[in-house]
């Protein structure tokens, strides 16, 4: 067991970059191309981390703690999801509400750090991006709270065991579940078709021209947070799919399967569409709300209705 | 005025001085498109003004000058009556300091932008955005300054100049071929074509026949590459990758093709004055065929899948509209005037022999003013560019035993004037020159077809979300390099 809970560690340092590679891979594949190695974005960050940092001498303190910031919360929020091992490290009921706030403190100081340099380009940004957070926060709250309704204690490691055993509801509030979660990848960690990681235009970006000040290992953190984010999103979506009680390593290799097969369809779905205009993000964003409150019905008849 | 022709030589005391209001009057009436409108210096010290309009339907230029005197320091505008002038005047103002009186935003072109005061907006929503004139990226230099409400560009402020170079004073010192292909590097036969048919018209050659299709030809691959280039940016910016890579590579094939015919990329070292320095050989040429044909189809393929694709149209349609009127008040040419439905193209409005020769026309095109004009335009000219390359290429086969150039003797007429233009993939370039009466260059002015659509670029992203401004931006893909000189 503890080798396993090792592995979850290692997961945690390694399967967000693995993510962005193997997403990276899927758009080559897409184009044509053949594309970098999926050990890429690690050997960025590794390099990122030894490099020198330059700091705007018109920020504060909070630009330079802000990074650490979000990775610590990032990190503190994950302790409350269960990885690979299939149970998370913490249990306590309620988790969801210290997963969802601890997300949002880091969040928080992403904010307030990229509006901290006085850059137009990173308060625009800011705004894009505070603006987007306040509407997807609800459908999380909705999606996952209603989930968490029906085993009554607020644990994500409970979700395994009550997706199992939802009955013939199960599978409607499972497929709209895994499609508000599937949303919010996009939305939180700033894919195609909300924002565009791969572009240089400051004008368009959202997630990306907030880390524009951010360099060597402070950029580091930020692009690691971002991944584990990600990361986090898709194990929950994995745990509603795979079953309850199989096998320790049955389950490890479900779960890689699974995050692995997320990275593929975002990489999919960035190769065939192109960005949706800004003005049309909150649309797409209302998508997602509207699937959160489906769940929210459905559950609500699961519990009422019988 | 007096009335000439496209690339003739005219002795410059044929050219009518007129007072400026005579003239004013003389241009307002007429009410012609303004090519040329710039100064130069008399030998005691006047400034001369020297005004070039275009009828582009009768295929016409009209000249005229007028002189100021040393205390002359002002004239009534033209600007307010006929807009297309409002560049011509700025710079004319900014090279000679003689005022435009009552011009509306004499705003610097190319020098002393620090001393400009932008326009400014007040209120609570409203935030300026500043970017550059250093990029992210490698795009050359310049400052654009968004006035916007929330997301919504109110207004667009375009400062250039960083890229000034004295390009024309340049020429005047030292005139070369290799000089003029280096104005632009996007457009390094459009400007070397001008260039080289200007001297040969200042010295009287006629080229051999073999020399102008060659050039002809390279001029058409120049815009092919170019736009399945812009093809490639446009679907970059939307981040619709499959276009990108495909667009970026069938680009490369046209390029390289290029570098076959003359070892550059580009085109460089290809064009001399007095015809060209490479040879289109009939080998070379069937290759090229089959990779054009090749090239095509690709383009085709991934141009309709685009257009099928929602979200791509999403984002194309609508997105940075320019009107027809606001297009030709502004004065816009080439190909982001012919997206706006301003049927202008040079190559036809001032045709040479082998517009009848080689049977070619105008294209109809659905005119709609948006990002998704510039993209089906993009896509009709390639076409376009490749049916043309085809016919020159089976002309090319019956002059094989042609000459190549013709020596350039490089005496040029004394006291000429000469005009020579050219329908870059961007639009018209226009390149002017005048000598004095030793037969040295006096005066050379360029006029890049951005020295027109910057402002266009401007209107049209005027209401459109700030983050669309790099989409908009690459549907007209202007020159810095072009502009600034």
């Amino acid at each position: 067991m503890i080798l396993v809970k090792l592995l979850d560690i290692i997961i945690l340092l390694v399967a967000p970059f693995l993510m962005a590679g193997i997403i990276k891979k899927t758009k080559a594949f897409w184009g044509g191309r053949k594309g970098p190695s999926i050990f890429q974005p690690l050997h960025d960050f590794i390099k990122l981390l030894k490099k020198e940092m330059v700091i705007s001498n018109t920020t504060s303190l909070v630009f330079k703690i802000a990074p650490i910031i979000m990775i610590v919360s990032v990190i503190f929020a994950s302790l409350f999801i269960p990885l690979a091992s299939g149970e998370s490290i913490f249990t306590v009921s309620g988790g969801l509400i210290i997963f969802a706030y601890t997300l949002s403190l880091g969040k928080f100081f992403a904010l307030i750090s990229a509006m901290d340099t006085g850059s137009s380009f990173e308060g625009m940004g800011a705004s894009r991006e505070a603006c987007f957070t306040s509407i997807v926060e609800p459908a999380f709250f909705i999606t996952i709270g209603s989930i968490m309704a029906l085993s009554g204690n607020l644990t994500f490691d409970s979700l395994q065991q009550i997706m199992s055993n939802a009955g013939h509801y199960g599978i409607l509030i499972k497929i709209f579940a895994i499609v508000v979660l599937f949303l919010m990848i996009l939305i939180e960690g700033s894919r195609v078709p909300v924002d565009d990681p791969a572009t240089h235009l400051e004008l368009t970006m959202i997630h990306e021209v907030m880390i524009l000040d951010n360099s060597g290992s402070d950029l580091a953190l930020f692009t690691w947070a971002n991944g584990i984010k990600m990361m986090l999103i898709s194990s929950l979506i994995a745990y509603i799919i795979i079953p309850a009680g199989l096998n320790d390593w049955v389950n490890i290799v479900a779960y890689l399967a699974i995050i692995a097969l997320i990275s593929v369809i975002i990489g999919t779905i960035e190769s065939g569409m192109a960005r949706i205009r800004m003005s049309h993000v909150f649309e797409f964003i209302f998508i997602m709300s509207s699937l959160a409150l489906v769940v929210f019905a459905l559950v609500t008849a699961k519990m009422f209705g019988g | 005025m007096l009335k000439i022709k496209n690339n003739t030589k005219i002795n410059r005391n044929e050219i009518p001085s007129v007072s400026i209001t005579e003239l004013r009057e003389e241009i307002i009436l007429l009410n012609k498109r303004p090519i040329g409108f710039f100064g130069t210096k008399t030998p005691n010290n006047e400034t001369e003004l020297f005004v070039v309009l275009a009828d582009d339907n009768a295929g016409d230029l009209y000249v005229s000058s007028t002189k100021f005197a040393k205390n002359e320091k002002s004239y009534e505008c033209l600007t307010k009556d006929i807009p297309a002038f409002h560049i011509f005047e700025r710079e004319f103002y900014e090279q000679f300091g003689i005022e435009p009186l009552n011009h509306p935003w004499l705003k610097p072109v190319r020098i002393e932008q620090d001393k400009y005061e932008f326009f400014d907006m007040k209120g609570e929503e409203v935030h300026q955005v500043a970017v550059g004139p250093i990029h992210a990226g490698v795009i050359e230099p310049g400052h654009f300054r968004f006035m916007c409400n929330g997301e919504t560009v109110y207004h667009l402020e375009i400062m250039l100049g960083y890229q000034h170079r004295g390009i024309e004073e340049l020429i005047l010192n030292s005139p070369s071929n290799q000089l003029a292909e280096s104005i632009c590097g996007d457009s390094v036969i459009a400007y070397n074509t001008a260039y080289s048919q200007i001297m040969e018209t200042l010295q009287d050659l006629t080229i051999p026949d073999k020399a102008q299709l060659i050039r002809k030809a390279a001029l058409e691959m120049e815009r092919m590459a170019i736009h399945i280039g812009d093809l490639g940016a446009i679907a970059g910016d939307i981040a619709y990758l499959m276009g990108a890579s495909v667009f970026g590579a069938t680009r490369t094939l046209v390029i390289n093709t290029m570098l076959e015919f003359c070892g550059s990329r580009f085109g460089r070292g290809l064009i001399c004055t007095g015809g060209v320095n490479y040879d289109f050989t009939e080998e070379k040429i069937e290759k090229a065929l089959k990779t054009f044909e090749k090239v095509i189809k690709d383009v085709e393929r991934m141009v309709n899948t685009m257009l099928k694709n929602s979200t791509v149209m999403s984002r194309l349609e609508k997105t940075g509209t320019i009107s027809m009127e606001r297009a030709k008040e502004a004065g816009l040419v080439g190909m982001a005037a012919r997206s706006a439905g301003v049927d202008i193209d040079s190559r036809f409005d001032f045709p040479d022999k082998w517009i009848t020769e080689l049977n070619l026309a105008k294209k109809n095109f659905k005119a709609t003013g948006d990002v998704n004009a510039r993209f089906k335009l993009r896509y009709k000219e390639i076409q376009q560019s490749y049916t043309i390359i085809k016919k020159i290429f089976a002309k090319l086969k019956n002059c094989q035993n042609e000459n190549l150039y013709i020596e350039s003797h490089n005496n040029l007429a004394p006291d000429a004037f000469a005009i020579s233009i050219v329908e870059g993939w961007r639009g018209e370039v226009v390149h002017i020159a005048m000598t004095d009466n030793l037969g040295n260059l006096s005066r050379y002015k360029i006029k890049d077809p951005s020295f027109n659509n910057w402002y266009g670029l401007a209107l049209a992203v005027r209401n459109n979300g700030v983050s669309d401004f790099p989409l908009c931006n690459k549907s007209f893909n202007l020159s810095y390099a072009g502009n600034d000189l």
